[in-house]
């Protein structure tokens, strides 16, 4: 409460210094995970430099999306600042929804935030949303299990390297899974997985005519090779196992490997959380040498909707909790370990956070993701695990759910290939593609 | 008239009531004790019934990270005024129904209870637009209004159903005595059908408190209630379970205690008119 005080007066001192008239109350909308809970708790520093307020907006992923999407299609303008991620950015920047972001001041040194996550962010160029966080995917595993077992795993490992171990460290009398992977169906959800796990075996979802490519030999190959291997070396029930339920399972050590999001590293060493915190190491995503891997790429950023009577004070705030100085802020206050992932190049560069067991295989991930060539053949699109078109979220959901009941035993690869092939066809062809 | 009990078969009902009743209230218990446990142990496998280090930890956070109180302050004026405002609206309605019917009323009934089969989502944008032309998006008022106007036709059924017990004649005297409509609603109506209206407004709080589409939906900062205080803990990515429980303990713990000192005139009035 004391220091709570103190800063309120520095506040109101700086406030005026700077002159109260600026002074505004902007309102954020934002997801509730660890990095953005942070953020909020550290508002008070921006408050004190700015004199701005700010009132925020937490919800859950899934229905910020909704709530976000619903107030920018209609210029309801209840939000000054939206977290949005890098499926929204491109579409909504080309529906002219987005404030470009291009007069940062120059200590912001736009230069330094990593190639990756400056393009999935940007149309013709200009930046629209300013990554926050940023993730790929990686391998994640058991050092103790591996060594047991006698295999060593490489840092860029193949799929079958991968489904050879797994099947080999599989104890299900012990109830340990060689892999754990997402089965949950949603676009965001298994299917973020499977589009990457297909990309890395030469599928993609559109040819260059907008085709849907399901009832191709690659899908075939990638889908029935997850299926059999699920089945035999993962974990039981895993149709309805997303990012949650895998992490559980891997914490109390009942996985082998798990190939999700980076971000997962810092959960699964954490020995607070974690009873296999000091036995996992970590490697690149898989590929079968094609010259793609199954890794993804993901950022939370945060975007101006066009039309907000804050432009100014969103843009200090924007400034303010994607520079340099609030990962200094971060560490200082909370330690390296919690600085938000992924986004600016100088971060990898600090020795302090070299020290960080994942840093070196985060920043590897996200840099073997290229968005705007995802696939091994040539694409129409832009993104990774998604194809950055609107009507993506209900497609992707759909076939999902095929996937999710191939799965589950429900039907076989192909049934759930050819109803996703038929569903997404007919749903491009009334989107008029 | 009461047929005669065997002490077995009594036993036997009381142990299926109990039953039932564990089954049904077993999520909320799981909810208070999952909030007592740090994260891992809300994930433990298997689950940790009641033997786990019981912490307060989770209720420190949530009090720390969120400003619970003005959540809760929300809840009550938008559960409790648009119940208000309802009954105030309904009153007059069942009291015309109930007592001079049209040939139309048992249709107008009918229809008035229709609107409760859209889904909402269906005229989500046409209210959206209309919130933002009449600038109540994140308002307070504009949560009463929507509330009360889906909880409407429950509110008219209700009392309907309650004004249909009264007997016609005691108003028919009231009115040969000189009372005029107002008096005869206000001073005759309403007192013999206060157990009615109060379990109706009870149910409508209830209903009001835990309405999660229009209040996530029409609010951001300013006017939201504990539903949007609940939905700010859940997470895809992320292990909040321990503090979403606490969370939704805080969210449900004033209705749940309202509901049970309430508990003899809820079952009471949705009884009422059940067994003739």
């Amino acid at each position: 409460m004391y220091s709570r005080n103190a800063l309120r007066a520095a506040t109101a001192l700086t406030l005026i210094a700077v002159g109260a008239a600026q002074a505004e109350e902007i309102t954020i909308a934002t997801v509730n995970n660890g990095d953005m809970i942070r953020m909020q708790g550290l508002t008070d520093d921006f408050t004190a430099k700015t004199g701005h307020e700010v009132e925020w907006v937490t919800l859950e992923e899934n229905v910020l999306r909704q709530r976000v999407t619903q107030d920018i299609a209609t210029k309801g303008g209840q939000f000054d600042i939206m977290t949005i991620g890098m499926y929204e950015t491109p579409i909504w920047a080309r529906q002219g929804w987005l404030v470009p972001l291009d007069d940062l001041p120059a200590d912001y040194d736009i230069d330094d935030i990593l190639p990756a996550m400056r393009d999935g962010l940007s149309v013709d160029g200009t930046l629209y949303a300013a990554p926050f966080y940023g993730e790929s995917s990686m391998i994640m595993y058991r050092t103790d299990l591996f060594e047991e077992a006698g295999i060593e795993m490489p840092d860029a490992p193949t799929w079958d390297f991968v489904a050879d171990a797994a099947r080999k460290i599989t104890d299900r009398d012990n109830e340990i899974y060689g892999i754990c992977l997402r089965g949950k169906a949603g676009w965001g959800e298994n299917m973020a997985f499977l589009t990457t796990m297909a990309n890395s075996f030469g599928a993609r979802w559109f040819d260059e005519d907008w085709t849907p490519q399901f009832d191709q030999p690659e899908w075939k190959e990638a889908i029935t090779f997850y299926l059999d291997l699920m089945e035999d070396a993962g974990p039981p029930g895993a149709s309805t196992n997303g990012f949650n339920e895998n992490l559980s399972l891997f914490q109390q050590g009942k996985c082998g490997m798990w190939i999700d999001a980076t971000v997962a590293a810092s959960f699964v060493t954490n020995p607070d959380d974690s009873s296999v915190a000091d036995s996992v190491g970590f490697a690149l995503a898989p590929d079968t040498g094609l010259g793609k891997r199954a890794n993804w790429l993901w950022a939370w950023a945060l975007a101006i909707p066009a039309g907000t009577q804050k432009e100014e004070a969103a843009k200090d705030f924007i400034n303010w909790a994607t520079s340099k100085d609030y990962l200094a802020l971060v560490a200082e206050k909370e330690g390296w370990a919690n600085v938000p992932p992924g986004t600016r190049t100088s971060l990898y560069e600090n020795p302090n956070y070299a020290d960080i067991p994942f840093a070196q295989m985060t920043l590897e991930s996200i840099r073997a993701a290229n968005p705007n060539e995802p696939t091994v053949e040539p694409v129409p699109y832009v993104g990774i695990q998604f194809v950055a078109i609107p009507e993506f979220a209900g497609i992707g959901t759909q076939a999902g759910q095929e996937f999710s009941a191939a799965l589950a035993g429900q039907q076989t690869a192909e049934e759930a290939l050819e109803k996703a092939q038929a569903l997404t066809a007919d749903e491009m062809e009334a989107a008029g593609y | 008239m009461a047929r005669a009990v065997t002490p077995q078969r009594k036993a036997i009902n009381t142990t299926l009531a109990w039953a039932v009743g564990l089954l049904i209230f077993f999520p909320i218990l799981w909810t208070i004790l999952t909030s007592f446990k740090t994260e891992a142990q809300a994930i433990n496998d298997p689950p940790l019934f009641l033997f786990f280090d019981w912490t307060l930890e989770n209720y420190s956070v949530v009090q720390e990270r969120s400003d619970y109180m003005r959540f809760l302050w929300n809840s009550v004026i938008i559960a409790v005024g648009s119940t208000i405002l309802g009954v105030l609206i309904a009153v007059p309605a069942a009291w015309s129904m109930a007592f001079v019917p049209s040939r139309r009323t048992k249709d107008i009934l009918l229809w008035m209870l229709s609107t409760k089969m859209l889904p909402a989502v269906g005229v989500l944008y046409p209210i959206y637009l209309l919130f933002i032309k009449l600038g109540l998006l994140d308002s307070r008022v504009g949560l009463v209004v929507v509330l009360m106007l889906i909880n409407l036709p429950i509110i008219v059924w209700m009392l309907y159903t309650y004004f249909k017990e009264i007997p016609g004649e005691i108003l028919e005297a009231a009115r040969m005595d000189g009372a005029g409509l107002r008096e005869e609603i206000l001073y005759v109506l309403t007192p013999m059908a206060v157990p009615g209206i109060a379990s109706t407004m009870l149910l409508n709080v209830i209903l009001a408190w835990n309405e999660a589409f229009w209040t996530l939906n029409l609010t951001a900062a300013k006017a939201a209630p504990l539903t949007a205080f609940i939905a700010s803990y859940s997470s895809p990515e992320g292990l909040f379970y321990a503090k979403l429980s606490a969370a939704s303990t805080m969210a449900i713990a004033p209705i749940l205690i309202l509901g049970w000192f309430s508990q003899k005139q809820l079952v009471r009035g949705l009884t009422f008119g059940a067994v003739k």
